[in-house]
């Protein structure tokens, strides 16, 4: 029982990860309907630009709070990616609006190869190891839980409320839900829809850049490639949750999280990634719309 | 035309202070995009620690290029372009096409037979080596794979990114066939063509209901799936060791290409030895192969499965309306197009002699997918232009050694193969969302025969 729920705890906090990168996935795909190919390697950006904050801030200030040294972490990260998105969003994916479907596909998938690999120029190929930030570990009832686990179970909670608000309560998100449901329409009513997709983007990118931080922080190390399982599986999350829900992601990633972990719990480790990816298939294939995602109706 | 340099000569003060400001502000977004990935570098130092090594020169150079770039975009090139574009409209509709143009793919296929023997003239025999494998064969197995995921992206409209599994299950077919059973490869080529086939029938049959980008990400999902089985189940396969040592293929069992072999190739005609001719046989192979999937593709277009296909892409809805069995047909589509992966992966077990799961990978679909939707669908031949620029361009990278003079001994141009790959992807398709082959030629037709635009042919649905 208690490596059960020792199991749960770290499926919850990969799940976690994976929910932030969802929210992502599913605010573009329900806002321009296209698959944001580049997404897991904003998330890889976002790790990367924290981990080099990280070896800045370590050399000029030694002995900085931990609390602080995250926090800057975290928002020198979510800067980084949020323009790199924003540009890309500008450069390669304005230009094919209204184009046909594929184009944008390809030139997400064409982002996404140069990203990780200007990446890979940029700071080489090696795994970017860095020292433990928090290390502290408390044992409630026989199962340890982590410092690192309870900062990345709480942040993804308040980060979910904080951009539920947004897209549900404030004048931003009525444009975006607008944005969505008719672009046309939205523009004649006066929205700037082109403001409004940028913003989506940024939103996407931002809570990305606080994955990869985290991820940075609960594993260790980084490097490279390393958006692009992340990425696939933070798909599989948001279509798992209904893509284009909010709360469905974050439900879709701690799915995705948990059954990985258990999967590698009781049955072999080898197969988890396949484990992930057939429930992918499975989930797309008879229940398209996911858990908490509408039907799509067919029109002729 | 007046009316265009009127408006020029007024807007002329306010364009050069107009690209004065975007051209400092894509400088302040660039120093903002680079300066923690470009202005500092990570490196491990002797004790295994990550440091830091700074580069604010390199970074200057970035936002420099950046700011230029963009201020010389807006101020000349916009209006450059703006003012040939005009020019082009008002010029009348040129007449007949050059004979070059019009007999293109005749010229290139007669280049293409006598391309190894240009080399072996120009280069020597083993100089030619090269240019017949790196470029010749390289570029042409992208040739065949994309000419098979035409079949599936292009003809019948259903998007495909997990292609390279069935690339990768006549690869392994071949590659494990004939080191178990020793088949020799013409025995095994159909056979692996026959099994990636029913793999796209078995992959196909689930994913019927399955439209535009859920399709595409259960393809994802399916190529990956295929590529972790092969890492994983290391009693058959090796796992990510490979398989190695796998046969040559013979001249249809004349001649051998084995060293030891009475019969060999360069012993039956007195040459001297050497590993080119095997390398030309592999060039003429993979020559006839791509062939015979671009016949095949021009035949099947002409009967009633190509066009249902067609009609398929264009429309289900209809399609299934007028009767056509879209089961028989989607399934049709998957396994054709699978059946020429698996012709190109057997030819790539044994071109390489060795396989192992990290050729299978993502990357690879999608630099073939790429390669179809930059190439514009459904057109042959611009599909076969996309493959020389997109995988020859990078190629030739690795040989552009005289960059290294400029950039120091350190520089390695491969490293950038993949980068400018990516980047290349991007902008072909910014600049020309419709593919370099803007026009398709109609299957079916009114009397005369008449190339449409590409904006016409829909891409599908599902």
């Amino acid at each position: 029982m208690e490596y059960f729920v020792q199991q749960l705890v770290n499926g919850l906090t990969l799940g976690s990860i994976y929910g932030l990168i969802a929210i992502g996935y599913t605010m573009v795909y329900g806002i321009i309907g296209m698959i944001n190919f580049a997404h897991g390697d904003i998330f890889m950006l976002g790790g990367f630009a924290a981990l080099i904050i990280f070896l800045v801030l370590t050399s000029v200030f030694v002995g900085l709070p931990v609390v602080l040294l995250l926090l800057v972490m975290i928002a020198a990260a979510m800067l980084t990616a949020s323009l790199w998105n924003w540009t890309i969003e500008k450069v390669a994916y304005r230009p094919l609006r209204g184009s046909f479907r594929l184009a944008p596909l390809i030139t997400a998938i064409g982002m996404s190869i140069a990203l990780s690999n200007f990446i890979q120029v940029t700071q080489g190929p090696r795994n970017k190891p860095i020292p433990p930030l928090v290390s502290s570990v408390y044992n409630v009832f026989g199962i340890s839980i982590s410092l690192k686990q309870l900062i990345i179970m709480l942040l993804t909670v308040i980060l979910l409320t904080t951009f539920w608000y947004i897209v549900n309560k404030t004048s931003l998100g009525r444009a975006q839900r607008a944005t969505e449901q008719d672009r046309k329409m939205a523009a004649l009513l006066g929205i700037d829809v082109d403001r409004t997709i940028s913003v989506t983007f940024i939103m996407g990118a931002s809570l990305a850049a606080v994955a990869g931080t985290m991820y940075l922080m609960y594993y260790g190390v980084t490097v490279f490639t390393d958006g692009f399982i992340p990425g696939v599986k933070a798909f599989t999350a948001a279509v798992l949750g209904g893509i284009g829900s909010l709360p469905g992601a974050v439900l879709g990633g701690l799915l995705i999280g948990l059954i990985e972990s258990l999967w590698s719990a009781y049955f072999t480790i080898d197969y988890k990634d396949v484990a992930t990816f057939s429930i992918l298939a499975i989930v797309l294939i008879f229940k398209p719309s996911g858990i908490l995602g509408r039907p799509e109706v067919e029109k002729v | 035309m007046s009316n265009i340099s009127n408006t020029h000569e007024r807007a002329g003060g306010n364009l050069t202070a107009q690209a004065l400001r975007e051209g400092f502000f894509a400088g302040l977004v660039s120093l903002g995009l680079f300066v923690l990935f470009v202005g500092l570098e990570t490196t491990q130092n002797i004790r295994n620690e990550l440091v830091l090594n700074q580069r604010w020169g390199l970074l200057a150079i970035f936002v420099i290029v950046a700011a230029v770039g963009r201020f010389l975009s807006v101020a000349y090139l916009r209006p450059w372009l703006a003012a040939r574009k005009a020019a082009a409209a008002a010029k009348p509709a040129e007449g007949e096409e050059s004979f070059f143009k019009r007999n293109f793919s005749k010229i290139a296929i007669v280049a293409l037979i006598f391309y190894p023997p240009i080399m072996v003239m120009l280069f020597g025999v083993q100089g030619s080596l090269k240019w017949v494998d790196n470029f010749g064969i390289q570029i042409l197995i992208y040739v065949m794979l994309a000419w098979g995921l035409n079949i599936v992206v292009g003809l019948a409209g259903l998007l495909d990114l997990g292609y390279v599994a069935f690339y990768a299950v006549g690869a392994y077919s071949y590659a494990l066939l004939s080191q178990q059973f020793g088949f020799s490869f013409w025995i095994l080529l159909p056979l692996a063509g026959i099994l990636a086939a029913f793999w796209g029938m078995i992959l196909g049959f689930p994913v019927l209901r399955l439209k535009g980008d859920y399709l595409a990400i259960v393809t994802l999902a399916f190529g990956e799936i295929i590529r972790l089985v092969l890492i994983n189940w290391t009693e058959v396969t090796r796992g990510t060791f490979g398989v190695s040592g796998i046969p040559k293929a013979s001249v249809f069992g004349i001649w051998s290409f084995d060293v030891s072999a009475p019969n060999n190739f360069a012993k039956a005609f007195d040459l001297p030895m050497s590993s080119a001719y095997y390398k030309i046989f592999l060039f003429y192979l993979i020559l006839a192969l791509a062939l015979l999937t671009a016949y095949v593709t021009i035949r099947l277009r002409r009967m009633p499965i190509g066009r249902a296909w067609e009609a398929l892409r264009e429309d289900e809805i209809a399609c299934r309306s007028l009767g056509i069995n879209t089961v028989t047909t989607k399934l049709t589509a998957f396994s054709i197009g699978a059946m020429f992966g698996g012709f190109a992966g057997s030819f790539f077990a044994v071109r390489q002699g060795f396989v192992s799961p990290e050729s299978f990978v993502f990357l690879e679909s999608a630099i073939i997918l790429a390669i179809v939707v930059l190439g514009g669908m459904g057109s042959l031949v611009g599909i076969a232009v996309a493959a020389a620029v997109m995988v020859g361009g990078t190629e030739l990278l690795r040989e552009m050694t005289f960059l290294k003079q400029i950039f120091g001994p350190d520089f390695t141009p491969e490293l950038y193969r993949m980068l400018i790959f990516g980047l290349a992807m991007v902008t072909v398709m910014v600049w020309k969302p419709r593919g370099f082959v803007g026009s398709r030629e109609p299957t079916a037709f009114l009397r005369e025969r008449k190339a449409v635009s590409g904006n016409f042919t829909k891409e599908g649905h599902g």
